[in-house]
């Protein structure tokens, strides 16, 4: 095992326990602006979805790339507009 | 030169998607977590766009413009009763891109592919797969295209199991002979169908764990993304997706008092046949909405009990209205939200806080039954076994142990309800029973208006002399 992939693993472990940390702080009355939110992030996966459709390698990789980023665009622009207008919603008296 | 600019762009918006969770933990910083994340997100499609390795923009500039151009409308437009819908599907889309991605990597590594991302890579597919059809199943039951009862045939677990045990089995295969590449396209057709029949045994008041979790399975697909590009801001991004998600699952779990195994493999809430079915009619104490009205008119306090029939009612602009005439009057009016009531966690929230009821207005589980004892009327809209006490005390009920919200000691408790068709669970509500719970039968939503129509016409003895109870009481 190379030394890039065990720092992969301690990174992945370390964000792991940060997000249980972080999350477990988020009200319940968040729950659903949370999910929408970390669902937007995880759109993140755009990064190799790009890669792909922009390296032209084989028509198949381009194929599937470019499917790649249309889904996860959709993710990142629907996401986040819509955490923004529920959040906007939450209001005190 | 370029590449080491790009990581520390990468560690920039890992560092902003930290923060957008961090910040989202209450409502007064929210927004600026979700402007965290969108400077995070933009960062990082800046930098992979500058990479060396990007030679041609075309597809990109199509698949950018095209995935904008769904998911705005999406994200601008969709009525807050659709949102459970809107994030099944969400989760539906990140786990294809992770999916396709992972397809394609392998199509262009292989036979060329080490142990170790050959292994990430079959992670990422089949995990992207599976939870591709099964959020899909999820948005049909949301919808309402597939039914929401469970559907369940003899030896469905065991079918289940061994599909996903011959997916699991091929794709290890495939990890130690990467060049089969014949393989991949049944592991990705087993994991496909093995996310439809996970789903098609669970019923629509399960959704709330089944979402948590599908969401922790998209976020973990994209971090086994992470570890085939050998990408860290994919590893982090990925693994806060797939710790919230599970976190949400727990909670929802724990607030059915039922395990993860039960939820997935438990077919809860079929129509159960026998003794409850058989049982004589008991009588109930129907009231109108003029009695129910005065009731309130009576009260010093009220809390509203919201459950997923409000959301299908569309209820919750009427039942502000309801909030408004009270809170006009002197009642105290709060709202009690258990976590599993509507579709999602938090569900909600969301459409009071749509219909712009202040959220220090809303009251977790606990808080609501520290107050529900000193409380004149609670008033259920289109919520059930959440409030069933024979989740307390019946030791043979499916629901026996599930935190309820326990209406039944509150002064009053009317129930507005359809019929008295039981809830998901199946089972009959002692609730209704009670000497002190009057049902108002009909539509939620029209059934509201009335009783504020009634409130504001009236003015109902502006002097609350008579206490709800004896108003029961002489009835």
């Amino acid at each position: 095992m190379s030394n890039d992939l065990t720092t992969g693993l301690y990174v992945f472990m370390l964000a792991t326990f940060l997000g249980f940390e972080v999350i477990r702080r988020v009200s319940p009355l968040l729950h659903t602006p949370l999910m929408s939110l970390t669902n937007a992030i995880s759109a993140i996966a755009v990064v190799g979805s790009l890669v792909m459709a922009g390296e032209q390698r084989t028509t198949l990789s381009t194929v599937l790339g470019t499917v790649a980023v249309t889904a996860s665009m959709t993710n990142i622009v629907g996401g986040f507009l819509i955490t923004d207008r529920m959040l906007r919603m939450f209001k005190r008296k | 030169m370029l590449d080491t600019a790009v990581s520390l762009v990468y560690l920039l918006a890992a560092a902003l998607f930290i923060l957008a969770l961090k910040w989202l933990s209450a409502p007064a910083t929210a927004r600026h977590g979700v402007l965290a994340g969108e400077i995070g997100m933009f960062l990082a499609i800046v930098g992979t766009l500058l990479r060396t390795h990007v030679v041609s923009y075309q597809w990109i500039i199509v698949a950018m413009v095209a995935g904008s151009a769904i998911g705005a409308p999406m994200g601008l437009f969709m009525p807050m009763t659709a949102v459970p819908q809107r994030t099944a599907l969400s989760h539906a889309f990140g786990a294809l891109a992770a999916a396709l991605v992972g397809t394609g990597e392998y199509y262009l590594l292989a036979p060329r592919v080490g142990t170790f991302t050959m292994t990430a890579l079959a992670v990422e597919i089949v995990l992207g797969s599976l939870t591709f059809t099964g959020s899909l199943m999820a948005v049909g039951k949301l919808q309402e295209i597939l039914p929401t009862r469970p559907i369940t045939y003899r030896g469905q677990n065991v079918i289940n199991l061994s599909l996903l045990a011959v997916a699991v089995a091929l794709a290890v295969l495939l990890v130690l002979h990467p060049a089969w590449n014949a393989l991949l396209p049944v592991i990705i057709a087993l994991a496909l169908l093995f996310g439809v029949l996970l789903i098609i045994p669970i019923g629509g008041a399960d959704m709330p764990t089944v979402i948590s979790l599908l969401n922790s399975y998209a976020g973990l697909s994209a971090a086994a993304m992470g570890f085939v590009l050998n990408n860290y801001l994919l590893i982090i991004a990925g693994a806060l997706d797939g710790s919230s998600g599970f976190i949400l699952s727990l909670i929802m779990c724990r607030a059915m008092n039922r395990s993860f195994t039960n939820v997935l493999f438990g077919a809860f809430g079929q129509v159960q046949e026998g003794p409850a079915a058989a049982a004589p009619e008991k009588p109930v104490r129907s009231a109108t909405p003029e009695e129910a009205a005065s009731i309130l008119a009576a009260s010093r306090s009220v809390i509203v009990v919201p459950g997923y029939g409000m959301a299908v009612a569309q209820a919750q602009h009427q039942v502000r209205e309801l909030y408004d005439a009270l809170m006009h009057r002197g009642v105290d009016v709060k709202f009690a939200i258990h976590p599993v009531a509507g579709r999602m966690p938090g569900h909600m929230n969301v459409l009071l806080a749509e219909a712009d009821i202040p959220y220090d207005r809303l009251l977790a589980l606990e808080d609501a039954n520290a107050a529900l004892p000193q409380t004149d009327v609670a008033l259920v809209v289109g919520a059930n076994d959440i409030t069933n006490p024979a989740a307390r005390h019946d030791k043979a009920s499916p629901i026996y142990g599930m935190p309820i919200i326990d209406t039944d000691r509150a002064g009053v408790v009317m129930v507005i309800k359809r019929s008295m068709r039981p809830g998901f669970a199946g089972v009959e509500n002692e609730l209704y029973y009670l000497d002190k719970t009057l049902m108002l039968f009909g539509d939620a939503k029209a059934f509201v208006g009335e009783i504020t129509k009634e409130l504001a016409e009236t003015g109902h003895g502006s002097a609350p002399s008579a206490r709800p109870e004896a108003a029961v009481a002489r009835r």
